[in-house]
């Protein structure tokens, strides 16, 4: 049918793109609607509480609510602030977040994304992108909170990002490969998720992952406490919902880079495909929520030398393991 | 050939989605929608309610830039090992020794930066 790998491309392909291409957008904007939602819902579980219960069945609407609530106020630019950039960062934050699912596979056949040779790379190397809008937001601000924690924001993510790197190095020398769908196909012809030989990695991966997220106990930049939100204190309305928009989306990639490395991606019995990847990323939302709830921010220090000084050697252990037991066994 | 590169133009097409998003709902829709009376006070930055003082382009905390230095350096590192781990099969017993040099020398490099007391945040 409308096949994207049509050789040489024709019409139908390129439509089959286009079609892939906004049904994977508003099935994000799906998720990130419901993932916020499931986020208080849980959280408020948790706490012994109800969650949102008003707006719609099962307050199912509230998310809606809130992004119109977001549309129709004002977008207040600082007078100190450099307007040009100020306006320009979101966008920035954002166009890598979307532009990563394009390497996920969510289904044995790439119907909606991309087959792409070097889809690991792509996902480290575009989400590192992000980093420069949320830099640049903080610093067009012109806000000392904001400079503050955009600078803790870049030292976290780039702190982290080594670890996270390294431990995907461990899936790629099992599988061979850095396509995502091949180390789905490896894992589901081997019949072990990777999860069980690369405990190390995985170990490393999930915290590593969770600090790239931004999310407690990782989450300096935005520690409401002390910084005011962060980067995005000065930023409101829809400019604010892009900033906020661009983390859950993170949330939705990372749960699908996850799924697709360590438990196998579509692969399973029984269901099909699509609905085991949405099981194992749904997975990984819930445990990121549940972590919200239970787990206190972090020390700054503690931070850093978290990083380099547990995570990155563990990461190469990894490695190195890795490599000794393929060439013996 | 035409497969590979129909990939990235899938790719290409996801960044003009991307972009296309937010400047149809901050420029075209947006402005339909929101109001916009910009008044002195809602200008100002925030400062936790105090009157605002002085610029924050202010110099910073010099740790921020040895990080980023390490950071170039262990990426790179990352980047290295990528191929190699891709064709590790292929290459046997002489791939793993190379990359254990490899590693080594970077080791050493963590450890000087270590006992230089680079990685303290304080």
């Amino acid at each position: 049918m409308w096949h994207w790998e049509a050789n040489p491309l024709n019409g139908p392909a390129v439509l089959g793109m286009v079609i892939g291409g906004v049904v994977i957008l508003i099935l994000t904007l799906l998720v990130v609607m419901y993932s916020i939602y499931w986020q208080r819902k849980l959280i408020g579980w948790i706490q012994w509480r109800i969650g949102p219960n008003r707006v719609g069945p099962f307050g199912l609407l509230q998310t809606a609510a809130d992004v119109i609530k977001l549309l129709i106020k004002e977008d207040v630019v600082p007078e100190k602030a450099d307007r040009a950039m100020f306006l320009l960062a979101p966008i920035i934050a954002f166009v890598p977040a979307f532009t990563v699912l394009a390497a996920i596979p969510f289904s044995a056949h790439h119907v909606f994304t991309a087959n792409i040779s070097i889809g690991a790379l792509f996902y480290v190397a575009l989400s590192a992108i992000t980093i420069h809008g949320v830099m640049l937001g903080a610093w067009a601000s012109n806000n000392k909170y904001s400079l503050i924690g955009g600078m803790r924001s870049a030292a976290q993510l780039i702190s982290y990002e080594i670890p996270l790197g390294l431990s995907i190095v461990g899936v790629v020398l099992m599988a061979g490969s850095i396509n995502l769908n091949d180390i789905v196909e490896a894992q589901a012809k081997s019949g072990l998720w990777y999860v069980i030989p690369q405990i190390l990695g995985f170990i490393v991966f999930m915290i590593a992952s969770t600090a790239e997220l931004s999310r407690t106990p990782f989450d300096l930049p935005e520690a409401e406490s002390e910084l005011v939100a962060g980067y995005h204190t000065e930023y409101s309305g829809f400019r604010f919902a892009f900033f906020m928009l661009t983390e859950y989306v993170y949330l939705f990639a990372m749960a699908g880079l996850f799924a697709t490395l360590y438990l196998g991606g579509w692969s399973g019995p029984l269901l099909p495909g699509w609905l085991w990847f949405a099981i194992k990323a749904f997975l990984y939302i819930s445990f990121q929520f549940w972590l919200q709830a239970t787990m206190p921010r972090m020390r700054v220090d503690q931070l850093m030398s978290f990083s380099w000084k547990v995570l990155l050697p563990l990461a190469l252990v990894n490695i190195v393991i890795t490599a000794v037991v393929k060439a013996f066994v | 050939m035409f497969q590979y590169w129909n990939g990235y133009l899938f790719v290409a097409l996801f960044i003009i989605l991307g972009i296309l998003l937010p400047v149809a709902s901050l420029w075209v829709i947006g402005p339909l929608l929101r109001p916009n009376h910009p008044t002195q006070g809602k200008r100002t930055t925030y400062e936790s309610g105090l009157e605002p003082f002085g610029d924050a382009r202010v110099r910073y905390n010099a740790r921020y830039y040895l990080f980023a230095l390490l950071f170039v350096v262990f990426d790179v590192e990352t980047l290295f090992l990528y191929p190699w781990a891709v064709s590790y099969k292929r290459l046997g017993m002489f791939a793993l020794v190379e990359m254990l040099i490899f590693l080594f020398l970077l080791v050493i490099g963590l450890v000087y930066a270590w006992r230089k007391k680079v990685l303290e945040w304080t």
